[in-house]
């Protein structure tokens, strides 16, 4: 073995990569001159055999002439494999713009997106999230309010009785007997909001159905004041319907809260009633056993059906509840 | 209630330049909403004359009756219109538009040629006006009541601004002009003169002996006021002016009687009855039915009293339905000439309890249930002597009085909790103004108010704080954030809904949310028996389709498929989450305990308790392909197995472990729906729905539906993971033979048992069912894994043959060889 043989082999072999022209001439080349018959590695195996101080000027010779000869094969093949994948990559183009459109689109629906929205505004602000049955006692969604039987109030929500009649029982007509059962099973400091599906015995039309949802709120603390009520309104109307919206009170009726007032709003250049709230009634108070010298409270309650409506302009009830796949699709799950 | 503005002015001293939008603001700002403002005459330009009608001639060759009408309109000639109403005779007097009118609508008055002949204007109706709904006919007046040729918009007062005010349950009193016209003063700051303070003044002279008033039940009613009037002529008519007034608040006018007593109860807000005296036997009395009897009310409905009924009775029977309708036997007629005026004070609840009871709604009846002024008892009725006399013969007899007025108690107030309520600063001196301004008597040293006799619903503090703040403006509230708690969040089992929810949408199932209603038929269609059949009935339903509670969400789902199908939906998946309302538990009679304290412990469970618990579902429909076809080719169609899947991921989503076994489970087909269990409950199903329903409600073959019961699912326990081996595993396929009435599940199971704790998961990777001879093979992957060691081979063998040996000793499981 002599060192001008070896520097040929490696010279050999690198000519014979870069001769290669695609990655299997490149195979072919590399078993002849670095496979295991190829002279250098035939030359490798027979150092074993040779005398220590040999073993040791050979063995560093062949261990460069291997080193410069994997060196050229690894340059060789990525040159190569570039070449190779270029080629390749552009004839394995596909028309991306096929549409891929097999799996069906899902939704929530824009109540629950809605009630979802309200949920977690308030949850922020330290509200919890209160629940009821939507068959209720009588005397909780009546009687707690004070709304006594025999009192126009009771007429003015079109009730859904449950017989036997005498049991009292009805289809809530508004989410407030929640805020009875809140005021029944815990101490102020009190912060709730209430959505919930209601009833009222009113045609499904344009703007009315005899199934919708409401969100009420309450809070009982103390020193709670209509101005806390304001600037709460203020505050979720401006998170519901953007930050230019304002919004008025209007004097008005609700047995359970007293002052009362109706709540408007003045969005896409109109007043539009959005709401009932008020300062809870004394009486209310009472009657759950909260100490009326200690707390004071307010309520406020609001459509989400109209909320809806007015924030996405959408003109007729009829979409919200059929149940049009074509409808709730394009509300995605709200985010 | 409709407020013309020139009513109100009678009691409002209202600048000109005060607009009627102004106004309308004023109300709103109080607490009084304005519906609509009708500014009645603004489309109606003249000339509008009165004219009477000098001859008629009938043309008879057209197919409705036309008449060709000579008119003196008070000019020179004749005036020649022709006119298609027949309810009027030569000598009456009518409205003629005469050519240059131009009427409500745009509708242009000129002369022109029609029917043969020519129209020189026309005469009008009521409508055509536009001053009332009133088209049966044209106008007609007496020449006592009217001048030839005088201008009609004047005459008939048409130019006026009418406001349609929304009046709250609390407000009675604002159910007259007398109050709506103490609210516009008092929110413009102008001068209001209470109608009521000339009436205080009236004396009338006794000229005989009326007849008695009594009432029998204090609670019913506390003062009846009864004059008796003789000497009425029957043909006297009501003055132009308060007929104008009675149909611009949207009532016709009946007689001069009737009239009167509409008009005192507009103005003033006291509803008053009026009786022919010669119709009544004896004297008069408030008082209950006390028994079942007929009794014939105004309209000329036979109605079946109830003994609870409040009437007036003369000595024999009852005459009238009290504070809701009179009877039509001692009504008014064309021949009466004594009179005998009721003014009473009735309990609201009473009148509401007669007026729900008989499904009758009147103007008295909506007037007392929103309690009327005490005072108005002697007054209103003092105002119907005085305007009768005025305007006919009729002459006082004698004022009867039983009872007296009870008004509203004098309240002990502190000041201060209205600022303190408001949020805002309020001076004593502007709390005490403010009430003065509402009517109350305000002593500032000690602080006790005396509400004014129409405010019977001043009795708190709050109620105070409420009139201080509509009268400054809700407007003057700041907007402050309370003080709130730090935290909050939703519950689990919120938080749970909104992830099953949120998984289920963003998995291709769009959300449908159905009304809570269903029907018999579609009970026993679904196959639901026993207690899953039975729910509650709506006693008052929207309609007799859906009279009850739903005990399934999978119909509901069914019928929103349909809708959807029939709008040209193919292949799609939906899901609801709601409450069903199954009758587990029978409802009790109410309990209604005192609202003036908080009600004891006891009772207030004893109320929850009374409420049936009413289960919350998750269920989903699929129908269809289980993807959209196209380029890509076709999709395989929904089957059992999916509906399975969901029900599964649902209660993975929850972290809760299962067992699966076979269920004959309405709506499903018998041998294909799944049970899931969780603690030993049975809280899902899901498969393919049964064939039966997929054929009844026109459903794609092979739909398939789940439902699962998020309430009675278990809390989801605190997670302790195990830690992750990161030793080699070793994996072992078994081929097993079973019969194939064994199920997967339960080889599985078994397999799981007897591989021992190393087992790290179990698959099935193969179901082969033509084996023959009753037989299927069953094909388990099965992963072991050691946490601290390679397993050996002997050891993996050793654990898949113990595997092996409990399947066929549970399962009859034989290993297949190849």
């Amino acid at each position: 073995m002599r060192q001008e043989d070896v520097s040929q082999w490696v010279k050999d072999a690198q000519v014979a990569f870069d001769a290669a022209t695609d990655l299997d001439s490149l195979k072919a080349a590399r078993l002849a001159h670095a496979g295991d018959k190829a002279p250098i590695s035939l030359a490798s195996r027979t150092l074993g055999s040779l005398s220590p101080d040999k073993k040791a000027s050979f063995g560093k010779i062949i261990g460069d002439a291997k080193a410069a000869i994997a060196q050229a094969l690894s340059i060789a093949t990525e040159k190569l494999e570039a070449e190779r994948d270029k080629k390749v990559l552009l004839e394995e183009v596909v028309d991306i713009t096929l549409p891929v459109n097999r799996r069906h689109r899902g939704g929530l629906h824009p109540i629950s997106i809605i009630k979802n929205e309200v949920s977690d505004f308030f949850i922020e602000q330290g509200y919890a999230v209160a629940e009821g049955p939507e068959l209720e006692s009588g005397w909780l969604n009546f009687d707690a309010l004070n709304i006594p039987a025999d009192h126009p109030a009771r007429t003015m929500q079109d009730t859904f009785f449950v017989e036997p009649v005498e049991s009292g029982m009805v289809l809530r007509t508004h989410t407030s007997p929640v805020q009875i059962r809140t005021m029944l099973t815990q101490t102020p400091p009190i912060y709730v909001i209430c959505p919930g599906r209601t009833f009222r015995a009113d045609e499904l039309d344009a703007t009315h159905s005899p199934v919708f949802h409401q969100v009420e709120g309450l809070v009982v603390d103390k020193g709670i004041t209509m101005a806390h009520l304001k600037g709460t309104l203020d505050n979720f109307a401006r998170h519901m319907f953007g930050p230019d919206v304002t919004t008025r009170l209007r004097p008005s009726f609700f047995p359970f809260t007293e002052p009362s007032a109706e709540v408007d709003i003045f969005f896409n250049n109109r007043w539009i009633e959005w709401g009932g709230c008020g300062m809870v009634n004394p009486k209310v108070l009472q009657s759950c056993g909260i100490d009326t010298d200690l707390y004071s409270g307010f309520a406020f309650g609001m459509g989400l059906e109209r909320t809806l409506m007015v924030r996405h302009g959408i003109t007729d009830m009829h979409d919200i509840v059929e149940g049009d796949l074509r409808f709730t699709r394009q509300f995605g799950v709200g985010l | 209630m409709r407020a013309p503005l020139s009513w109100i002015k009678d009691f409002v001293d209202i600048p000109a330049k005060v607009s009627a939008d102004e106004i309308s603001d004023g109300l709103i700002r109080v607490g009084f909403e304005v519906e609509e403002i009708i500014y009645q005459g603004a489309d109606l330009t003249g000339p509008l004359k009165f004219a009477k009608v000098l001859s008629i001639e009938e043309l008879t060759e057209h197919k409705k009756p036309i008449r060709y009408v000579g008119l003196d309109c008070g000019e020179k000639e004749t005036r020649y219109v022709i006119c298609g109403a027949t309810n009027f005779v030569v000598g009456d007097m009518v409205v003629a538009a005469l050519p240059g009118a131009v009427l409500p609508g745009d509708f242009a008055i000129s002369a022109r040629e029609t029917y043969g002949k020519t129209s020189n204007g026309m005469i009008c109706s009521a409508r055509e006006l536009g001053i009332s709904d009133e088209h049966s006919g044209i106008m007609v007046f007496s020449e006592a009541d009217v001048k030839i040729g005088a201008d009609a918009i004047e005459g008939l007062q048409i130019n006026d601004v009418i406001f349609d005010v929304a009046v709250n349950p609390d407000r009675g009193y604002a159910l007259s002009i007398r109050g709506i016209a103490r609210e516009v003063a008092a929110s413009l700051g102008l001068t209001f003169t209470d109608p009521v303070d000339a009436l205080r003044l009236l004396k009338f002279s006794e000229t005989g002996k009326g007849v008695s008033a009594k009432i029998e039940d204090k609670s019913s009613a506390s003062v009846f006021y009864l004059r008796t009037m003789s000497n009425f002529d029957p043909k006297a008519t009501t003055p132009l002016w308060m007929r104008r007034r009675i149909e611009k608040m949207g009532m016709r006018s009946i007689s001069l009687v009737v009239d009167v007593t509409n008009y005192v109860m507009l103005e003033l807000g006291q509803p008053l009855h009026a009786f022919d005296k010669s119709k009544i036997k004896g004297g008069l009395t408030v008082k209950r039915a006390g028994k079942v009897q007929k009794f014939v009310t105004l309209d000329g409905q036979e109605r079946t009293l109830d003994p609870d009924d409040l009437m007036v009775c003369d000595d024999n029977q009852p005459l009238a339905l009290a504070g809701t309708m009179g009877g039509l036997s001692s009504e008014i007629t064309q021949t009466t000439t004594e009179i005998a005026l009721e003014a009473v004070h009735f309990d609201p609840v009473c009148i509401a309890k007669n007026s729900r009871r008989h499904k009758l709604s009147s103007e008295a009846s909506r007037r007392f249930e929103r309690n009327v002024d005490p005072s108005l008892a002697e007054f209103a009725s003092a105002r119907f002597v005085q305007l009768l006399t005025e305007h006919s013969s009729a002459v006082h007899v004698a004022t009867v009085v039983a009872g007296e007025p009870i008004y509203p108690a004098v309240v002990k107030i502190d000041p201060s909790y209205i600022s303190k309520i408001l949020g805002f600063e309020v001076s004593n001196a502007d709390v005490a103004r403010i009430l003065r301004l509402v009517g109350c008597d305000v002593d500032e040293k000690s602080w006790t108010v005396d509400p004014p006799s129409w405010r019977a619903d001043l009795v708190g503090v709050a109620d105070f704080a409420e009139e201080v703040a509509r009268l400054i403006g809700y407007d003057k509230i700041p907007s402050i954030l309370p003080p709130r708690p730090l935290h909050a969040s939703l519950t689990p089992t919120q938080k749970r809904r909104r992830a099953v929810a949120t998984m289920l949408a963003s998995r291709g199932l769009a959300e449908v949310q159905t009304f809570p209603f269903t029907n018999q038929e579609t009970i026993d269609a679904m196959g639901f028996v026993g207690e899953r059949a039975s729910t509650y009935a709506i006693a008052n339903p929207m309609s007799e389709e859906f009279p009850l509670m739903r005990v399934h969400l999978v119909p509901g789902l069914i019928e929103v498929a349909q809708r959807n199908i029939s709008r040209g939906a193919k292949d799609f998946a939906i899901f609801e989450m709601g409450s069903i309302f199954r009758s587990a538990q029978k409802l009790v009679p109410a309990i209604s305990p005192d609202l003036s304290k908080r009600p004891s412990q006891k009772v207030i469970e004893e109320i929850f308790a009374s409420v049936p618990p009413q289960a919350y579902h998750v269920a989903g429909l699929l129908v269809g392909k289980v993807e959209n076809e196209n380029w890509q080719g076709k999709a395989r169609t929904y089957s059992w197995h999916d509906a399975i899947e969901y029900a599964q991921d649902i209660l993975a989503l929850c972290n809760l472990e299962w067992s699966i076994k076979r269920s004959d489970f309405a709506p499903w087909h018998p041998g294909r729906c799944a049970e899931l269990i969780v603690d030993g409950k049975a809280v899902a199903h899901a498969g393919e729905i049964h064939p039966r329903i997929i054929a009844k409600y026109g459903l794609p073959e092979r739909s398939v539906a789940f439902a699962v019961g998020l309430s009675a699912l278990p809390d989801s326990s605190l997670v302790r993971p195990t830690r992750v081996g990161t030793m080699p595993a070793a994996l072992q396929d078994v081929a097993l033979i079973v019969d194939e009435k064994v199920t997967a599940a339960e080889v599985q199971a078994a397999l799981t048992e007897g591989a021992g704790d190393l087992l790290e998961s179990i698959s099935l990777f193969d179901r082969y069912d033509k084996i023959g001879e009753g037989k299927i093979s069953l094909a388990f992957s099965l992963v072991f894994r050691a946490p601290d060691r390679t397993l050996t081979g002997e050891e993996v063998s050793a654990m898949r043959e113990a595997a092996t040996s409990v399947a066929a000793k549970k399962c009859g499981a034989v290993v297949r060889t190849a």
